[in-house]
C-alpha cells in the first residue's frame, strides 16, 4: 500500500498544480523524483510533525490541497491538536495519509502503535471522512477520489491486506448471506473475518470507508445482530451502528484492538492473536455472540 | 488624535472603536499591548483591501497570539473590514467577535487563534503555499507573543523558516515581558541563531514599528516590540 501511495501521489503532483506533499522525514526517499521536479510543493519539515500538520494548515488557507503523511502516531496522535485547529478548526481540509497501522510496527513497542488514530479522528468534524483500504489496488482510487475535493480525509493504509480488492465507491460489499448475525469486516479484517466465519451462518460484508459508514447498507444486511471488525480501537464505530440501528432492538459486538498497553514486542500476527483479531480468536467470539 | 509617546499617534477613530468593546478583555494587557504595531500593520504596510479581503495576491496578517484581541477587531472595524456596532457586543450569543477570533465569522480574520503556538506554523505554510503558486509580492505577517514563544511548536517552526530562508516572512514577537521564565540572550537571538534577521523596536513607536517591518532581505525576518510590562 505505501509503494502505490507513493506512485499515485507522485503521479497527482506532476499532473495538479495545486496538490502538495508535506512530509516529517518518514517516506522522503520515495519522493526524491517528485521533490526535483516539484520543489516548492514537495516539503520536507524534518522531525517536526506538530509543523508538518501546521504547514499543511497554511498551504490549504493559500488554496492548495495538501497531502500529508507520516506513521500514524505521528501523524494524527502527537500533532492532535493542529489536526483539530489547523486544519479542522481553520475550515480547510487535508489528505492525511499514514503507515503503520495498529500494529505494522509492533517490533518497534508502544510508541509506534497507533490503534487510537480512528477515535481521534472521530472527535473531529463529521465532514473528516476515514478511508481504511484492505488492498493496495484499493488505495489509488481512494488517493485520486479524496483530491477531487477540499475536504478533510484520513487515508489509514496497513502492511496488512487482503488477498483482493474490492470496491471504493463508499458502500458496503456484501460477500456472504446468512441468518445468525450480520460481521461487517474493515479494511485488513476482511481476510481473518472469512476465515473465522467459514463454515458459519453469517452474513459477511466488507467495509473500506468508515467515515461516512454506509448506514443504508448496513440496514439492506438485514440483521439486528451486528458483529464489527475493525483494525483500530475496538468500538470506534460502534456509536454509528447503533445509531443507524436505534428504531430498532438490536445487538452489537464491536471487536478490534484493546486499549490495554501489553508492554509486548513481536510480529502483527502476534498481536492480532492478543488481541483476539485472528481467525481463531475472532471464530469463538462470533460464535459465542451468535449461538 | 491622542499622541502617546514619541512616534506614537493614534486616531481618534481607533480609541473610540476600541472603547466601543466591552467586556474585560480590553482591560487585559495583552489586548492592549498588540495596539500600535497592529495599528502601524494595517495602516502603513499590509497591502489589503477590505473590499477584497479573500484577494489571493494579499498579504495576510496572522494573529497568532489570539488572547484579547480586542485591538485587533478594533484596527479590523476602523480599517472597514466589517461594521462598527459589530463591536458593541463582544463575546455575546449572537456576536461574530469572541475573546479569542475565528476566521469563519470575522472578515479580514486570517486565522483562528487562541490556543498559543500555532499561527507560527500556519504562518509558514501560508509563505510556502503563496511561492508555489507564483504569489510572491505577497508577504506573510505573523504577530505572537513573547510568552507565547514558550510553546516548542514555535521552535519547530522557526528552526525550519530559517533552514530554507522563507524570506517572504515576518514574525512579529510583541514583547512585554510576559515570558515565565525570559528569555536567556533575547528574544532575537532564538531568531537570529536559526538564520534569520532581526530588528528590535520600541512596540510604541509608529516610525520605529514601520521601518522595522518593511525590512526585506534573502532569509525571513523577526521584529521584536518591545512594550511596557
Amino acid at each position: 500500500m505505501r509503494d502505490t501511495f507513493a506512485r499515485t501521489t507522485t503521479a497527482i503532483l506532476d499532473e495538479d498544480p495545486r496538490t502538495a506533499l508535506v512530509l516529517a522525514v518518514i517516506s522522503r526517499d520515495l519522493f526524491t523524483g517528485a521533490a526535483a521536479r516539484h520543489p516548492d510543493r514537495v516539503v520536507d519539515v524534518g522531525i517536526r510533525e506538530q509543523l508538518m500538520v501546521g504547514v499543511a494548515g497554511g498551504l490549504a488557507l493559500s488554496g492548495l490541497r495538501p497531502i500529508v503523511h507520516s506513521y500514524a502516531p505521528f501523524l494524527v496522535e502527537r500533532p492532535y491538536e493542529q489536526v483539530k485547529l489547523d486544519l479542522t478548526h481553520q475550515g480547510v481540509g487535508a489528505v492525511l495519509v499514514s503507515v503503520g497501522a495498529s500494529y505494522d510496527s509492533s517490533q518497534s513497542g508502544r510508541t509506534h502503535l497507533s490503534p487510537a488514530d480512528v477515535a481521534l479522528i472521530d472527535t473531529l468534524d463529521p465532514q473528516w471522512q476515514v478511508q481504511v483500504p484492505g488492498h493496495a489496488d484499493e488505495v489509488e482510487p481512494m488517493l485520486r477520489a479524496a483530491m477531487r475535493h477540499d475536504d478533510p480525509v484520513y487515508l489509514r493504509l496497513s502492511a496488512q491486506t487482503n488477498d483482493r480488492p474490492h470496491a471504493t465507491d463508499g458502500r458496503l460489499v456484501r460477500l456472504r448471506t446468512g441468518g445468525r448475525a450480520a460481521v461487517v469486516a474493515v479494511g485488513p479484517m476482511l481476510d481473518p473475518v472469512l476465515a473465522a466465519t467459514e463454515g458459519l451462518d453469517v452474513t459477511v460484508a466488507y467495509a473500506s470507508t468508515v467515515r461516512p459508514f454506509d448506514v443504508t447498507g448496513l440496514a439492506a444486511l438485514d440483521s439486528t445482530d451486528i458483529v464489527l471488525v475493525e483494525p483500530y480501537l475496538a468500538g470506534t464505530s460502534t456509536h454509528v451502528v447503533a445509531d443507524a440501528l436505534r428504531a430498532v432492538p438490536h445487538r452489537i459486538l464491536s471487536l478490534g484492538v484493546g486499549r490495554a498497553d501489553l508492554h509486548r514486542y513481536g510480529g502483527p500476527a502476534d498481536h492480532a492473536a492478543w488481541h483476539g483479531l485472528d481467525p481463531a480468536g475472532l471464530r469463538r467470539a462470533i460464535a459465542e455472540f451468535a449461538w | 488624535m491622542r499622541t502617546m509617546t514619541r512616534g506614537t499617534v493614534r486616531p481618534a477613530g481607533l480609541m473610540a472603536a476600541l472603547d466601543r468593546l466591552t467586556g474585560d478583555e480590553k482591560h487585559d494587557p495583552s489586548a492592549l499591548s498588540t495596539l500600535d504595531v497592529l495599528w502601524v500593520l494595517y495602516d502603513r504596510v499590509l497591502d489589503v483591501d477590505p473590499a477584497r479581503p479573500d484577494a489571493p495576491d494579499r498579504d495576510r496578517f496572522l494573529l497568532s497570539k489570539g488572547h484579547g484581541p480586542s485591538a485587533y477587531y478594533a484596527v479590523l472595524a476602523t480599517k472597514g473590514f466589517f461594521p462598527l456596532d459589530w463591536l458593541d457586543d463582544l463575546g455575546g450569543p449572537a456576536s461574530r467577535l469572541g475573546h479569542h477570533p475565528d476566521r469563519l465569522l470575522v472578515p479580514g480574520v486570517e486565522i483562528g487563534s487562541g490556543s498559543l503556538g500555532h499561527g507560527l506554523g500556519i504562518g509558514v505554510g501560508m509563505a510556502l503555499g503563496l511561492r508555489a503558486q507564483g504569489l510572491t509580492d505577497a508577504r506573510t505577517y505573523v504577530l505572537v507573543g513573547d510568552g507565547e514563544l514558550d510553546e516548542g511548536s514555535n521552535h519547530e517552526a522557526i528552526a525550519y523558516a530559517g533552514a530554507v530562508r522563507l524570506d517572504a516572512l515576518t514574525v512579529i514577537v510583541v514583547d512585554n515581558g510576559s515570558a515565565l521564565h525570559g528569555w536567556r540572550g533575547g528574544i532575537a537571538s532564538r531568531f537570529t541563531v536559526n538564520g534569520w534577521s532581526a530588528s528590535t523596536v520600541d512596540g510604541r513607536d509608529h516610525e520605529e514599528i514601520e521601518t522595522a517591518l518593511r525590512l526585506t532581505g534573502n532569509r525571513p525576518h523577526v521584529v521584536v516590540a518591545r512594550v511596557e510590562s
